[in-house]
């Protein structure tokens, strides 16, 4: 798959260790695409910054990786295997080849620095054969592509609002032009106007330069809209994988399905919605079989004791780790019909191109849990 | 200053609301503005009018810093208005006892998680109420008592919980013990403060389904404030719309969502997520919201607003009822303007306001928008 960025392959990482572990992200498998934004939705606790902690290597003790593949791909350079790169090597990768972009940007710039200082840093400490002017004229520019002027480089990050330090956020992470931005809910502590423009001034940077985002967020209504795909993350697995319209308009997975249908609609007549009845599980005991059928109105009783493998969908397009589409199953309407799959209107995201598509519509793709 | 008297349509049939505003108005004193800028304040509520019918669920939307929350705290009487009037049942509130107007009315807050005691157990945050209240009559036992609080917000059975502490409990939970203590005393009115903002997508619609079956039982009237305008027009009946300290558009839920009649609740509308959409929104109105220490003259979203004429920038719009219930203030709506009045605001004029806004404020403007600066206690956090 030469259209690849990142390969996760059966990641599983732990907090803490021994008995008293928990398994914070079980055997995932996740592919990053070229200049593709792939939306990674999930409750609190769900972890996805865990995994993307993971995958940059930037996971604080106690947490552990404990099986698993990460493998960074690059253009007329051999491939990486992130997991096991050493220190220096993950410096000249990180910022050069993935960058990261967190939530809080209130408390990640340095209060007492001016923007600009902070921004030259990045190029001083990666690019140590720019002169001064040059760096100093890079940090303009990078500040003019998130649509801030110039002169806020002298500005003080508490003389900025909460939106404009987000952007010069993005403007840093984009400092050494980047193939991977991976971005923690980039845009949750900001009013939906301010929102909606830093996601605007994302879209159109991200097709004039090209990189591909790893877009984490609690919130699968904006997600819909934004990515081009979307991996849907409970308890420490990916749920469901497939096209964002797709997954929308035919969710296959209950739980997928329920978060869905969380959301209440802006048009129509208003209706009574349920949501998803319970919470989500303690992942210090996490219930046995599929860690989602205590709040499952489909459960079967295969749910309560074996974790369900993840099903290829679709010829490959999505995948579903449920009971209900491993062919055997009479599927609920609204979780569609694994047999025809043709309700789906074909949806040929732009991103799917590489993919070679198993010739079974469903089939296990990993046993279950096997590291877990 | 023009009055903003946008008091919705009342729904329940006796006529007077539960719980009224008038003309309330909340400054700020700003603090350490410099010498130039002493007697500064924020102008964080100004000249509200907004009527919650009984038995009715009335949603406030706005973004931060729209005064929102201080409107909250106004109508709790966590503090003092700077003018105006708060009515229960049609009786001025000022200077009666502020304990008596708890058993009224009762406030939900934001987070579950600092607003439960973490060292006391559950039993304990429902027990408080009942005895600082003196509420006898909740039958022979206190034991009682809670656990039918509990039922009615669904943490059933009541005996698995009363000896919980907080961090025990998921935050859907805890905020249901928040809501099973508002209800303690039994009050009429409910004023819940983004009471889902802080919890799991998952759990929020299991609370809104709560706040809507306590009206739907026991004829609570809620006034439900929140920055999610999807969300409101699920729950409320009746949505008004708050910008810069003001109430700038209110009527009926599904009405103002799919017709709305200001400029900035479609601007908020086209903002919000939206799967259902199949082109990016465009943005009519983009930027922040104005500094309230010194608030724009005229209309306080004529800085950006696409519609804007000459008389915005000078004149407060009217309050104009475009429909039966569906009111808004804007002079798009109002034919009491000349023409030389309705010119379009040339965008070097609508900058220049802008602009000198910007700097006439200075960091002040900044700071304005930083939830943490203690000079703007109306701002969310």
């Amino acid at each position: 798959m030469s259209d690849s960025l990142i390969e996760v392959t059966g990641l599983c990482v732990d907090y803490g260790t021994g008995d008293t572990a928990v398994h914070a992200v079980i055997d995932a498998d996740l592919t990053l695409r070229r200049g593709e934004v792939l939306g990674l939705a999930g409750e609190s606790g769900s972890g996805k910054s865990t995994l993307a902690y993971a995958i940059t290597r930037l996971l604080r003790s106690p947490g552990v990786i404990t099986g698993g593949q990460v493998i960074l791909r690059r253009d007329a350079e051999p491939a990486v295997p992130l997991l096991a790169a050493g220190e220096r090597e993950l410096r000249g990768l990180r910022w050069n080849h993935i960058a990261v972009v967190l939530q809080s940007a209130m408390n990640a710039l340095n209060p007492v620095m001016m923007i600009g200082t902070q921004l030259t840093d990045v190029l001083t400490a990666h690019r140590p054969e720019m002169s001064r002017a040059d760096r100093r004229s890079r940090a303009a520019e990078l500040l003019d592509m998130v649509g801030i002027t110039a002169d806020r480089l002298r500005s003080y990050p508490h003389e900025l609002s909460g939106g404009m330090r987000q952007r010069v956020m993005i403007a840093m992470a984009l400092a050494l032009d980047p193939r991977v931005v991976i971005m923690d809910e980039p845009t949750t502590a900001l009013d939906v106007v301010t929102q909606r423009e830093i996601l605007e001034e994302l879209s159109r940077l991200r097709d004039r330069l090209g990189f591909a985002v790893l877009f984490i967020t609690h919130d699968l209504s904006l997600l819909v809209e934004i990515a081009d795909r979307i991996a849907v993350m409970y308890a420490g697995r990916l749920s469901e994988q497939a096209g964002a319209r797709e997954l929308f308009r035919s969710p296959r997975h209950p739980y997928s399905h329920g978060l869905l249908n969380s959301f209440p609609s802006l048009h129509g007549p208003r209706r009574a919605m349920e949501g998803i009845p319970g919470s989500p599980p303690d992942l210090r005991e996490p219930p046995a079989g599929c860690p989602f059928h205590p709040r499952c109105g489909y459960a079967m009783d295969v749910c309560r004791t074996d974790m369900p493998p993840r099903f290829t969908l679709n010829g490959g397009g999505r995948s579903a780790a449920c009971w209900l589409q491993d062919g055997t199953h009479e599927v609920p309407a609204e979780l569609g019909s694994v047999g025809s799959g043709g309700d789906d209107p074909p949806v040929p995201p732009r991103s799917f191109a590489g993919e070679t598509a198993p010739a079974a519509t469903a089939a296990p793709v990993a046993e279950a849990g096997g590291q877990a | 200053m023009t009055s903003t008297d946008l008091r919705p349509a009342g729904t329940a049939g006796d006529m007077t609301p539960a719980l009224e505003a008038r003309g309330l108005t909340k400054h700020f004193p700003v603090h350490n503005a410099g010498v130039r800028g002493r007697g500064a304040v924020v102008h964080a509520v100004e000249n509200v009018s907004l009527s919650l019918p009984r038995g009715g669920i009335t949603a406030v939307v706005g973004e931060s810093g729209s005064g929102k929350s201080t409107l909250t705290r106004l109508l709790a009487r966590l503090i003092k208005p700077t003018a105006g009037d708060i009515l229960l049942d049609g009786a001025k509130v000022a200077g009666r006892s502020r304990r008596g107007y708890a058993n009224d009315v009762q406030m939900v807050l934001q987070d579950p998680f600092s607003s439960l005691n973490p060292v006391h157990d559950i039993q304990y945050h429902l027990a408080r109420p009942l005895k600082v209240h003196g509420l006898s009559d909740y039958g022979r036992s206190l034991d009682g008592a809670i656990a039918s609080l509990l039922n009615r917000v669904s943490l059933t059975p009541p005996g698995r919980f009363t000896s919980k502490f907080p961090h025990e409990l998921s935050g859907g939970q805890r905020q249901r013990v928040a809501i099973a203590r508002a209800l303690a005393v039994r009050p009429r009115i409910l004023l819940a403060d983004e009471p889902v903002s802080m919890l799991d997508v998952s759990i929020r619609l299991g609370i809104l389904n709560l706040l809507a079956g306590l009206r739907e039982r026991d004829g609570l009237t809620i006034l439900y404030v929140t920055h999610d305008i999807a969300s409101a027009r699920y729950l409320a009946d009746v949505i008004a719309v708050m910008y810069g300290g003001q109430i700038i558009e209110s009527g009926a839920a599904a009405t103002v969502t799919d017709e709305p009649a200001h400029p900035y609740t479609q601007l908020l509308l086209s903002a919000a997520p939206d799967p259902d959409r199949t082109e990016p929104p465009s943005l009519l109105g983009r930027g922040s919201p104005p500094s309230l220490v010194r608030p724009p003259s005229g209309c306080r979203f004529h800085p950006r607003c696409p519609h804007a004429m000459a008389i915005c920038a000078t004149d407060a719009p009217p309050v104009v009822e475009v429909a039966p219930g569906h009111s808004g203030a804007c002079w798009l709506h109002s034919t009491d303007r000349t023409p030389a009045q309705s010119r379009p605001l040339a965008q070097e004029e609508q900058a220049h306001t802008t602009l000198a806004q910007a700097d006439g404020a200075g960091p002040a403007a900044a700071a304005d928008q930083n939830p943490s600066t203690p000079e703007e206690p109306g701002a969310e956090t």
